[in-house]
């Protein structure tokens, strides 16, 4: 069961993602199988799901939200589906990544958040993504502009890209999800930053 | 038997022939596909990647509309979209506090009711009456069954298959006469996630995916996934790079089935794959004519 919209500060990386995800990433005992089994670890800098781990026990708060790692991650829940103490990595990760947003819009590496970012914008616009239109935002934002990316071509060829965006009747109602979250979380963020009643000085 | 049908965006765009080959074995199955009206994005994979709140409640909205329309069960071909949409259903079952955040945002009444399944589970409660059908058993062919991720994890949501060892797509695949062989790779992931954003990395993993069960001796690959499709088929041609080429054919487990009912390649969509997959259907035997059922 997580803990949602808790209003005490977090005083440590550790408890910012026990407020949001519910897990406790203390339980981690580092065996490494997490690490073992990710498809990415060889890609991730010395920094594989234990690893990143560790760095939250350790309270590196900096390293982790500046870290590529975390952008790197596939959410194929291999780790998750095999830690011993039910972890759960991925969504830690996950929740690492909405902490890095949150102190920083642009943390993730520019590909990456091009592809996010255009990606949400084909749904936001649209209540569903085109494709052919989600590329072409991705290229934008990215400064890709050369890569195959799709292949839009080739797709066109086959009958795979549809070439106009069609919105869904509630489109309307998608943009209010949209909206609300966003209001939710800015809620969120100004409560964790306001000053805790007494006692902040504990935590020093 | 009737389902509610969630297409996903892909299914109407880049795996249009998943769509198509789904729809045409549809019937011949017996099964009714009534497709969700107004059906958004789940959010896969930015979504919950950025806000996970807004994951959620971007497929809840898909959730609460196939309840509207009186579904009890919602198929999710797309295994990004189940993995979204059976993934929301378990965490609201598990977490009210996430729920009665969701039903604030939500429009409409939401009783998280309806169950979510996938094309592989689907076809595999069915596959005797896939054998029972198959006029072009498809024997002599070898597959190798790649699951991928999302299609058995998490384990406690993709509950219908084992998450190391799954066996749904052979038991399928057997079904239709072919054979599928053992190989390793059956549950990495292809990387889909970063296909547009880092595609070095998804090469690589590609083309470990293709060379095992190149090695496995299997003839083709059959999916479940609009975005493994994708990546196994549209990439090849990166993935062998200065080495042989793999000419791997990647199918959709609805083509294969498909091919076995006797359903013609053209009408499966298999010519809109970037692999030509004619050299091995060139190999299989044309279909016979079932013997008509007994009279009464």
């Amino acid at each position: 069961m997580s803990g949602h919209h808790t209003s005490t500060q977090p005083a440590t990386i550790a408890e910012a993602l026990q407020q949001l995800t519910g897990l406790n990433p203390l339980r981690c005992y580092q065996c490494g199988k997490c690490s073992a089994g990710c498809p990415m670890a060889e890609e991730m800098g010395g920094l594989p799901p234990h690893a990143l781990i560790r760095l939250v026990q350790t309270d590196h708060r900096d390293k982790l939200l500046k870290s590529e790692a975390i952008w790197l991650c596939l959410t194929c829940e291999t780790c998750s589906a095999r830690c011993p103490n039910d972890v759960q990595p991925a969504r830690l990760i996950d929740g690492l990544r909405e902490l890095a947003l949150s102190a920083d819009p642009l943390a993730a590496p520019r590909p990456i958040r091009a592809f996010h970012e255009a990606f949400l914008e084909q749904v936001r616009s649209h209540g569903r993504m085109a494709e052919l239109w989600m590329i072409f935002g991705y290229k934008l934002g990215s400064g890709d502009l050369f890569s195959d990316a799709l292949a839009a071509p080739g797709m066109l060829t086959r009958g795979k890209l549809k070439l106009i965006p069609q919105n869904i009747a509630g489109v309307e109602e998608v943009r209010r999800i949209f909206e609300g979250v966003k209001e939710l979380e800015q809620a969120q963020a100004s409560k964790q930053a306001a000053p805790p009643e007494g006692g902040a000085a504990d935590h020093g | 038997m009737k389902l509610g049908f969630y297409p996903g965006c892909s299914m109407h765009g880049t795996a249009r022939e998943y769509s198509e080959s789904l729809q045409a074995i549809a019937g011949p199955l017996g099964i009714e596909l009534e497709e969700v009206r107004d059906w958004s994005c789940c959010g896969a994979s930015s979504g919950h990647q950025t806000s996970h709140l807004l994951g959620v409640a971007l497929a809840a909205r898909n959730l609460s509309l196939a309840e509207e329309q009186g579904h009890e069960r919602l198929l999710a071909p797309c295994a990004a979209c189940y993995g979204r949409l059976a993934g929301a259903r378990h965490e609201l079952q598990q977490d009210a506090a996430l729920a009665a955040q969701v039903g604030k945002l939500l429009t409409r009444p939401f009783a998280n009711a309806v169950g979510v399944i996938n094309a592989v589970e689907l076809l595999r409660d069915i596959a005797p009456a896939i054998k029972e059908k198959a006029s072009r058993p498809l024997q002599g062919l070898k597959v190798a069954c790649y699951y991928g991720c999302l299609l058995v994890r998490p384990p406690e949501v993709a509950a219908y298959d084992d998450a190391e060892d799954p066996s749904s797509l052979e038991t399928i695949v057997k079904a239709t006469g072919a054979e599928p062989v053992r190989w390793h790779k059956r549950t990495e992931c292809c990387g889909a996630g970063l296909s547009i954003s880092r595609r070095p990395s998804v090469i690589r993993l590609g083309r470990e995916i293709l060379g095992d069960a190149r090695q496995a001796g299997a003839q083709a690959v059959v999916v479940a996934c609009p975005m493994c499709h994708s990546n196994l088929d549209f990439r090849q041609q990166a993935m062998a790079r200065g080495g042989e080429p793999f000419a791997m054919p990647i199918l959709y487990v609805t083509q294969l089935v498909g091919l076995a009912l006797g359903v013609s390649a053209q009408e499966l969509g298999i010519q809109r794959h970037f692999v030509d997959a004619d050299p091995v259907l060139a190999q299989l035997a044309a279909p016979r004519s079932l013997p008509a059922p007994a009279q009464p």
